[in-house]
């Protein structure tokens, strides 16, 4: 029952929000710093992106950018209040203003970039959307799916990348959808569908997380679309458009230049490379010109570490999702992770 | 000041506070508007007659991913009605039934009846519907290996499908009837009926008869024992003395409380979203996700549900005038 009243009531919200408050901007950086606290809206729980655990310490890849944000605006990576949203919810949220940022595992669209009032910031994650399915039924590819039943979660992009891929490819196939991701992966378990679609990360945490037998099930080879991932804020606010750009820019830049959690200390104490000296507060003042001080990146890097070590800790080898690198590589290394130049 | 003064001055001012509160929401809608069109967010209704995009998985109307959204949402409509219709149907038949029930002679009947009320209008409607629906995916048949219920009925965790009379393309009458057949992952051809769609039908016939049930016991209560005793006197047997005496006078009673059962139950089966049923909510939901309109897509489930839920009124307010004592409306 809560869950089907919450879109509506975020949308009466949202309408009487728009219609007390008056056109803001510029205005969100004074309101972190005066509640102190980042808002930061994110899902119920999707492994390795945005998830709670039993003491409900919020960790994840979505996560550690608004902590980067936190520590870079207010110093503290702690500070930040976390704001889970499902799939229908998050927009209108947003657009509210009940949150800051939307960091919320959020494919960049066209219709999303353009039509929502939202400016997406920086690329988090490249993910694809791809197909789970029970090793019993010895499919190998997506293409064998003819008239089988598919488990997927309403309000996505998947919902609609499943319709165009099969008709593109001719195959007949009937999607089921559920308005929760929960009851999507809990009816595709009890074998109401022969696969189950979502982006492939979170392919990979369901089968090791929620599968009864995660050895019983395997990800098939297509990526059926492009998912870039990425942090949204509204429009209308450029100073905190451009600190919910740079901060997780600096991450990136941050790994390609070979600074860590643990040896940023030593590096700003002497490190003479100028490239390093910026983002770790040695060098030019860069921060004054996002309305923020000198050791805005030193800040954020050393609350969560650099991209690497996020991914690494969230998603990669040392998390229970183990995906590779993949896309996510640096630039130099093979993947598209490209830092803008932070000077 | 006199009578009518009086009256001219209470009209008045309740038009001026008609008027004002139609102002104030006036000027909100307006200015919500405003500020969403200064932030770059689209709104209207125009998106309307773009093409929808998702696939919509089962109902009577057919619809592909090319089609427009007003026709996703027609879509919708109609499941809703696919729905709630038979479940309509056998809550009243059921709750009457058991009604009855609730008043037999028999103890054990007098109790199960009583049992099923109580079990069932005590619990969450959304409760039951989860949990009939996953313990039909939990306890079915894989759908690559249905159970044969009948010949050519196949019952599986991809649903019940039996064979259905089909019409050639552009003659009126069915000719021929197709036959369900097992593929390689699911029965297909034939009628089918998902497990999402019956364990929505099944959740809300269940739930809305026990409210029904207790709907019929008090009516048949209302009667006053005179008209039995008179019955009875006559000869008749007991179910002539329930089917010609008593329920036509306990219907008076009956029929008001029973329409908003129908109205409950038809606002009550946008719960099936939770289960992946495709009806209106849960395609203006998708609609509301891909096209950012949610003023819009809310505003359409709504002004649906008024128009549902109006039509329903009238049609049983007919029915109300036809059994009501004349000069009783």
């Amino acid at each position: 029952m809560n869950s089907r009243i919450r879109p509506a009531l975020a949308a009466v919200a949202a309408t009487l929000a728009f219609a007390a408050a008056p056109a803001f901007a510029g205005k969100t950086l004074d309101a972190v710093k005066q509640r102190g606290t980042v808002k930061c809206g994110v899902t119920n729980g999707v492994a390795g992106f945005s998830a709670p655990d039993t003491q409900g310490n919020w960790s994840g890849l979505d996560v550690d950018t608004c902590r980067a944000i936190a520590a870079a605006v207010l110093g503290d990576g702690k500070k930040v209040e976390f704001v889970p949203l499902n799939s229908q919810q998050r927009f209108s949220a947003l657009q509210a203003g009940e949150i800051d940022i939307l960091a919320r595992n959020t494919t960049w669209t066209l219709t999303r970039d353009a039509s929502l009032g939202f400016h997406f910031t920086t690329i988090t994650y490249y993910d694809g959307q791809g197909f789970l399915v029970p090793k019993k039924l010895k499919v190998t590819s997506a293409k064998q799916l003819k008239n089988a039943t598919i488990c997927t979660q309403a309000g996505t992009t998947n919902e609609k990348n499943v319709a165009d891929w099969f008709k593109a490819q001719n195959i007949p196939v009937k999607t089921v959808v559920f308005e929760s991701f929960e009851a999507s992966f809990k009816a595709f378990f009890a074998g109401r569908c022969q696969a189950f679609t979502t982006d492939t990360s979170a392919l990979a945490g369901l089968r090791n997380k929620e599968a009864p037998n995660p050895d019983d099930y395997v990800i098939l080879p297509e990526l059926i679309s492009k998912e870039p991932l990425a942090p949204l804020v509204r429009r209308g606010d450029d100073e905190w458009f451009a600190i919910a750009k740079w901060v997780p820019n600096a991450l990136i830049e941050a790994e390609e230049f070979g600074i860590t959690q643990a040896n940023i200390d030593e590096l700003k104490a002497s490190s003479k490379d100028p490239a390093q000296q910026r983002l770790v507060g040695s060098g030019d003042d860069l921060g004054k010109l996002l309305g923020l001080d000198k050791d805005w990146s030193y800040r954020a890097i050393k609350a969560v570490g650099n991209y690497g070590e996020m991914f690494e800790r969230n998603v990669g080898p040392k998390s229970v999702l183990k995906l590779p690198r993949g896309s996510n590589n640096l630039w130099n290394k093979g993947g598209l992770m490209y830092g803008l130049p932070v000077r | 000041m006199s009578r009518r003064r009086a009256a001219w001055l209470a009209w008045a001012l309740q038009a001026l506070l008609i008027a004002a509160i139609a102002s104030g929401v006036v000027w909100l809608v307006q200015h919500a508007l405003e500020v969403l069109r200064s932030r770059g967010v689209h709104s209207g209704f125009d998106f309307l007659l773009q093409p929808a995009g998702f696939e919509i998985s089962e109902g009577w109307l057919d619809f592909d991913a090319g089609q427009p959204f007003w026709r996703a949402f027609l879509a919708g409509v109609i499941n809703t009605v696919r729905a709630a219709v038979p479940a309509a149907l056998i809550a009243v038949v059921l709750g009457t039934l058991i009604g009855i029930g609730r008043l037999a002679p028999h103890v054990l009947v007098r109790g199960l009846c009583r049992a099923y009320v109580e079990t069932i209008r005590n619990v969450p409607l959304l409760v039951q519907l989860l949990m009939l629906y996953f313990a039909l995916t939990q306890l079915l048949p894989d759908s690559t290996e249905p159970l044969e219920l009948l010949p050519d009925v196949w019952l599986s965790k991809g649903g019940l499908a039996l064979p259905w009379p089909v019409r050639e393309e552009g003659a009126w009458w069915p000719s021929h009837f197709e036959w369900p057949e097992r593929g390689s992952f699911n029965v297909s051809g034939g009628a089918a009926l998902s497990p999402e769609y019956l364990a929505v039908v099944t959740a809300l016939a269940l739930y809305t008869a026990s409210f029904v049930a207790e709907i019929v016991r008090a009516g048949i209560a209302s009667v006053a024992q005179g008209q039995k005793l008179a019955a009875q006197a006559l000869g008749l047997t007991g179910w002539q003395q329930l089917r010609i005496v008593v329920l036509p006078q306990a219907l008076r009673v009956i029929v008001p409380a029973l329409t908003n059962q129908l109205l409950s139950l038809t606002k009550n089966s946008s719960l099936a979203v939770a289960v992946g049923y495709p009806e209106l909510v849960s395609i203006a939901n998708t609609s509301l996700n891909s096209t950012g309109r949610a003023f819009e897509c809310i505003a359409v489930i709504m002004a649906v549900y008024l128009g549902l839920s109006l039509l329903i009124s009238w049609a049983m307010n007919r029915y109300n005038a036809r059994v009501a004592l004349r000069g009783w409306r």
